[in-house]
C-alpha cells in the first residue's frame, strides 16, 4: 500500500510525509526538537497524544498548536521554537 | 450554536464505540466526540503504515455507521454544565446539550521523573507507540523500552514494526510477580493469545524483569540510558528510550461535572454502580476512567453504558457477568505490576517534575497541597495545566491534584467570549 504524500515546510525547509502523518512526525524527519522550556532546554514529543504539549509549534501563524494532534496538511507552514 | 443529543458519548475508543452503537441500536439521536481526528482511541489509533487490527475496524465502522450517530472529530471539551458541554472544533464553538451523558474519556500514560527525562527523544512507552502509529520516524533507531506493565510489548512490537531496533524491553517488576501475572492469564484465552502474538513478534528481543532505567544521558537528545537491573548498573547507548509505568484513569471532566471518585492507588477512578451511572443523575461513565481494566473490558462497560443511557437497563443488565471476568483482569495486573518503591525515588532534586514551567522537585519540599506549591512555585500552571505533574506528584506521595478550572484545554479567546455573550450571568 503506497500512501499518498503531503509536502509542507517545517522552518523553511520542505517535508514530505505519508498522507495521515502528524505534524509531529513531520518536525521528526527534520530531526529537530519542537520548543524551548522557560529555562531555554530543548524539547520533544514526550505523550504522543496530546496531553503533555511537550511539541507545541507555531502552524500557518497559529502559536501554541500540539503538533502530535494534527495530521500534516499539503502547504503547512511549521515552525518550531517560538 | 447549540446541538442536541439524546446520549452524548465523550471519547472514541473502545468505550465510547460500543456505547455509541448500544445507545444508537434503541433509536435515540448518539454523538460521538472525540479530540483526535479520527475514531479508535489510544489502543486502536490508526497507523499510517498498517492500519488498524480487524476487531478495531468493525467496531469503528459498528459505531459511526447509524444514522442516528453523528461522529464529531477534533472536537474537544472546554466547559462542562449540566445538560450541556461547551466543545471548541478547529472552525468553530458550539454548545452540545444532551440528556444522558457517556464519559469514556480513558487514560493517559503515568510518566515518572527520572534525570534526563526532559532530553528530546525520552518518550513515554505508549507515548512512543502513538508517535509511531503516526509515522514518527524510527528506522534503524536503536530503542530501549521500559516502565511496566503489558503495554511496553505492544509498545516494543510497533517500534520494531516500523523499523526500530529495540534494544531490549526493561520491565520494573520483578521476574516472579510477572511469571504469577503470566500463569494467570488462562482465564482470559483473549488475552492470552495477544500476549503470545506480541512475544512472537518480538522474537530475539530481551525481556528483562526487576530492571529500571535510572537516568537518560545526553547534551541536546538522548544519548545513552543508565539501567539498573538483576546484575547491577549498565549503560546503554541509544538513540529512544520510551519509558511508561502504566496508566491513570483521566478524570478531568468528571470532576468539572461533580462525579464522585474513588482511590485508584495513588490515583483516582469515577466510581459507577452495577449500570456504569455516576454519581450525577444522566452521567454515565465507562472503560479505564472507571479503572485500568483494558480494552476488552472498556468494550464491555461501554455497550452496558451505551443502553442503559438509552434507557435500556435491562440490556445493560445482561452484560454484568461479562464485566465481572473483565474487571478481575485489571485487578490482576494491578497486582502484579505493582510499582517498587525505587521507581518513586528515581528523580533527584533538581530533575525537572513540571515540565511546563521547569520547576524541579527541590522546590516543592514543604509544600502539602497542590495550590499553594502552585501559586508558589508556578508548578502545574502551564500549558499542560497540571497534566502530566499532578499524576506524577501523586504517585510520589507529595500531593493529590486537586482544584482544576476550566477550561479543560487552552482554548480559543472567540469561543470563550461567545460562551459570556451567551451566559450573561459569567460575564
Amino acid at each position: 500500500m503506497t500512501a499518498r504524500r503531503v509536502h509542507l515546510e517545517v522552518n523553511g525547509q520542505p517535508v514530505e510525509v505519508a498522507e495521515g502523518s502528524s505534524v509531529a512526525a513531520a518536525i521528526a524527519r527534520l530531526g529537530v526538537p519542537c520548543r524551548r522550556s522557560v529555562r531555554g532546554e530543548w524539547r520533544a514529543p514526550l505523550c504522543g497524544m496530546g496531553v503533555c504539549f511537550e511539541c507545541r509549534v507555531r502552524i500557518d501563524g497559529v502559536a501554541q498548536q500540539r503538533s502530535c494532534m494534527l495530521p500534516a496538511r499539503e502547504g503547512m507552514r511549521v515552525h518550531t521554537d517560538d | 450554536m447549540t446541538e442536541r443529543y439524546d446520549v452524548l458519548v465523550v471519547g472514541a475508543g473502545p468505550a465510547g464505540l460500543a456505547a455509541a452503537q448500544a445507545a444508537a441500536s434503541h433509536g435515540v439521536r448518539v454523538g460521538l466526540r472525540d479530540a483526535q481526528a479520527r475514531a479508535g482511541g489510544q489502543v486502536w489509533r490508526h497507523d499510517v503504515l498498517a492500519g488498524v487490527p480487524r476487531l478495531a475496524r468493525r467496531s469503528i465502522a459498528a459505531a459511526l455507521a447509524p444514522a442516528g450517530v453523528e461522529w464529531l472529530a477534533q472536537t474537544r471539551v472546554l466547559l462542562a454544565e449540566a445538560g450541556d458541554l461547551l466543545v471548541e472544533d478547529p472552525q468553530r464553538a458550539r454548545r452540545l446539550e444532551y440528556a444522558a451523558l457517556v464519559l469514556a474519556t480513558g487514560a493517559r500514560e503515568l510518566l515518572l521523573p527520572f534525570p534526563g527525562w526532559t532530553l528530546p527523544g525520552v518518550t513515554g512507552a505508549g507515548g512512543l507507540q502513538a508517535l509511531a502509529k503516526q509515522d514518527w520516524p524510527l528506522a534503524g533507531k536503536r530503542v530501549v523500552v521500559a516502565g511496566s506493565g503489558p503495554l511496553l510489548f505492544a509498545a516494543a512490537a510497533t517500534a520494531r514494526r516500523h523499523g526500530a531496533r529495540v534494544l531490549g524491553i526493561h520491565e520494573q517488576a520483578g521476574r516472579e510477580a510477572v511469571a504469577r501475572f503470566a500463569v494467570g492469564l488462562w482465564r482470559w484465552p483473549g488475552k492470552l493469545a495477544q500476549a503470545m502474538a506480541l512475544r512472537a513478534q518480538l522474537l530475539g528481543t530481551g525481556y528483562h524483569c526487576g530492571s529500571l532505567v535510572r537516568r537518560a544521558l545526553g547534551a541536546e537528545r538522548v544519548q545513552a540510558v543508565e539501567i539498573e537491573g538483576q546484575h547491577g548498573v549498565q549503560r546503554l547507548d541509544c538513540d529512544l528510550v520510551a519509558v511508561g509505568y502504566g496508566l491513570v484513569p483521566d478524570l478531568r471532566l468528571a470532576h468539572m461535572l461533580g462525579c464522585a471518585s474513588e482511590a485508584e492507588g495513588a490515583h483516582e477512578r469515577i466510581s459507577v454502580d452495577g449500570a456504569q451511572r455516576t454519581s450525577i443523575a444522566g452521567v454515565y461513565a465507562a472503560g479505564e476512567v472507571c479503572g485500568i481494566g483494558g480494552r476488552d473490558c472498556a468494550r464491555v462497560e461501554g455497550a452496558m453504558a451505551g443502553h442503559a443511557a438509552a434507557g435500556a437497563q435491562a440490556r445493560a443488565a445482561q452484560l454484568q457477568g461479562a464485566r465481572r471476568h473483565a474487571r478481575a483482569f485489571a485487578a490482576q495486573l494491578r497486582r502484579h505490576f505493582a510499582l517498587r518503591p525505587e521507581v518513586r525515588g528515581l528523580a533527584e532534586p533538581d530533575t525537572v517534575v513540571c515540565r511546563c514551567e521547569d520547576v524541579p522537585l527541590c522546590a516543592l519540599d514543604g509544600y502539602t497541597d497542590s495550590r499553594s506549591a502552585k501559586l508558589a512555585t508556578r508548578c502545574g500552571m502551564g500549558a499542560c495545566q497540571g497534566r502530566i505533574c499532578g499524576s506524577v506528584l501523586a504517585e510520589l506521595g507529595r500531593f493529590p491534584r486537586r482544584g482544576d478550572r476550566p477550561p479543560l484545554f487552552p482554548a480559543r479567546l472567540s469561543s470563550l467570549s461567545g460562551e459570556a455573550a451567551a451566559n450573561p450571568r459569567d460575564a
